[in-house]
């Protein structure tokens, strides 16, 4: 049997996040919260389709709702701030672990090829370390146009007036290009990230093999569609509730 | 036929390396890339320069010794083989080919194109094995193993250990080489009792000196074995299970 070396050991969960593959797990978990939060934005924000009834906007009853979940059970806004602690927290570590992995998958790959001829990695899996910093970018400028309303970012901003804002911001066609290039940029993202959290989380069944990459492109596909569809919808005024 | 290599010279491990160009002609289509390596050497010797310093020993692609990097792909640009099964037959007559080293940090430089590959060891030393007693081999089929079980247990010991994968990796990464040797013994009954100490120790020993998974898929394409990153998944599930099955285990060496 193997020698038990008596070395001084680590809390297991400091050895886990310090392992490559540990890292990698809290990457997938934090990107599949981040995952569900991006569907059910873009859910949510569909509402700027849905026909006002009697003069009520849909999407302003929706910030209403969302700021006073579990109301009276909870105070408004105490809910909301879990949902959002929880995003934050699941940002940071996503942030943390790419950095670090970052940090030693250059140190482990000092010098590269003169060329190198890539077989397999694709154009989304290759620019994760781009359009990751690209989205968390966009994701600040959105909160300041559009949740905080800063006047530089969104002078018109009234608060609470989800519909009115909208307006205010996505009419301006240089905003929109840049929320449409954010959008592209998170459609690669999720083309590859969809796909390699299974890979990171060890959820690998040749039952189920073949659906990941469709699970991955589909969701990629209904995301990034519906939020362009929410820009065009604003920009060029065809959505009937705002 | 004649090509023109492009080829990493560097004399020692702190030297400075660059490229050298030789033109090597006379070449049968029917030899093999390494047989066209021996070929330049003995001309290299014979006008009284050093000959270029390369791995290789069997030459039928079975013992992971070869290991060049040929038009930036590890093992040429024939999928599924080592760089000896390579034969110059797939290469157009007059090409410039480009030879490198494998590299990565986790793979220092020797000579040439001769890198130190001792780490894989490590890894498999850390864990890479089961622990039984010694004496008369046990009757065959003594220990039940389902047919799928098993070929899928061959398929992740079909590793040659050459280091294909982490040449290919950006990222110097080895958890395919790593994910292989974990899986072959973590299918079968015979590596249960030392299952989650395996993959434990195993993937801390490679943290030690590669970087880290990013999913691309290189590694499987560059394998000459075509080992499945099926296997990089069933390393990582085994490995978060790890943490919680070995608790009792780790509490004795606290």
């Amino acid at each position: 049997m193997e020698a038990q070396t008596p070395t001084a050991r680590r809390h297991w969960l400091v050895e886990f996040y310090g392992s490559t593959v540990g890292k990698k797990w809290v990457m997938a978990i934090t990107g599949v919260i981040l995952m569900g939060f991006v569907v059910f934005h873009m859910i949510g924000n569909l509402k700027v389709f849905v026909p006002p009834v009697d003069g009520e906007l849909e999407i302003n009853l929706y910030g209403e709702w969302l700021r006073s979940v579990l109301f009276p059970a909870l105070p408004h806004y105490v809910f909301l701030w879990i949902l959002r602690l929880g995003l934050i927290v699941a940002t940071v570590l996503h942030v943390e672990a790419m950095i670090s992995l970052t940090r030693r998958n250059a140190a482990a790959k000092p010098q590269g090829y003169t060329k190198q001829e890539f077989q397999a990695a694709s154009y989304a899996s290759r620019t994760m370390r781009l359009t990751g910093p690209l989205v968390l970018a966009f994701v600040i400028f959105h909160l300041a146009d559009l949740t905080w309303g800063i006047a530089p970012f969104n002078p018109d901003f009234i608060h609470g007036d989800v519909a009115n804002n909208l307006t205010a911001s996505l009419t301006r066609a240089g905003w929109v290009f840049f929320y449409a290039v954010a959008n592209i940029a998170l459609g690669y993202h999720l083309w590859h990230g969809l796909w390699s959290m299974f890979q990171s989380l060890g959820l690998n069944n040749p039952r189920y093999n073949a659906a990941r990459r469709l699970f991955a492109q589909a969701v990629t596909v209904i995301v990034v569609g519906g939020n362009l569809l929410i820009l065009a919808g604003v920009f060029f005024g065809f959505a009937p509730g705002i | 036929m004649k090509v023109t290599l492009r080829i990493w010279r560097q004399p020692g491990p702190e030297a400075d390396g660059g490229f050298e160009e030789h033109d090597v002609d006379g070449i049968n289509e029917e030899m093999s890339f390494l047989e066209m390596m021996d070929i330049l050497n003995d001309r290299l010797v014979e006008g009284g320069g050093e000959p270029i310093e390369f791995e290789s020993d069997c030459r039928e692609g079975i013992c992971g010794t070869c290991n060049l990097v040929i038009d930036g792909v590890p093992h040429g640009p024939q999928l599924g083989t080592a760089t000896c099964q390579l034969h110059m037959r797939k290469f157009s007559d007059g090409a410039r080919i480009t030879v490198e080293p494998w590299r990565a940090a986790g793979f220092p430089m020797i000579k040439d194109l001769i890198v130190d590959r001792t780490h894989l060891d490590d890894i498999v030393a850390a864990g890479g094995y089961i622990s039984v007693n010694t004496g008369s081999a046990p009757d065959a089929n003594l220990m039940p193993v389902a047919k799928s079980v098993a070929d899928t247990a061959f398929d992740a010991a079909a590793c040659i250990g050459c280091g294909a994968c982490v040449a290919a990796c950006p990222n110097g990464a080895a958890h395919l080489f790593t994910a292989a040797k974990v899986a072959h013994l973590n299918l079968l009954p015979q590596g249960q009792p030392e299952r989650y100490r395996r993959v434990e120790a195993m993937v801390e020993e490679m943290d030690q000196w590669f970087g880290s998974c990013t999913n691309h898929g290189e590694c499987e394409t560059a394998c000459p074995q075509s080992i499945s990153i099926d296997f990089i998944a069933m390393m990582n599930r085994d490995y978060v299970k790890s943490k919680f099955k070995n608790r009792r285990l780790l509490s004795q060496t606290n």
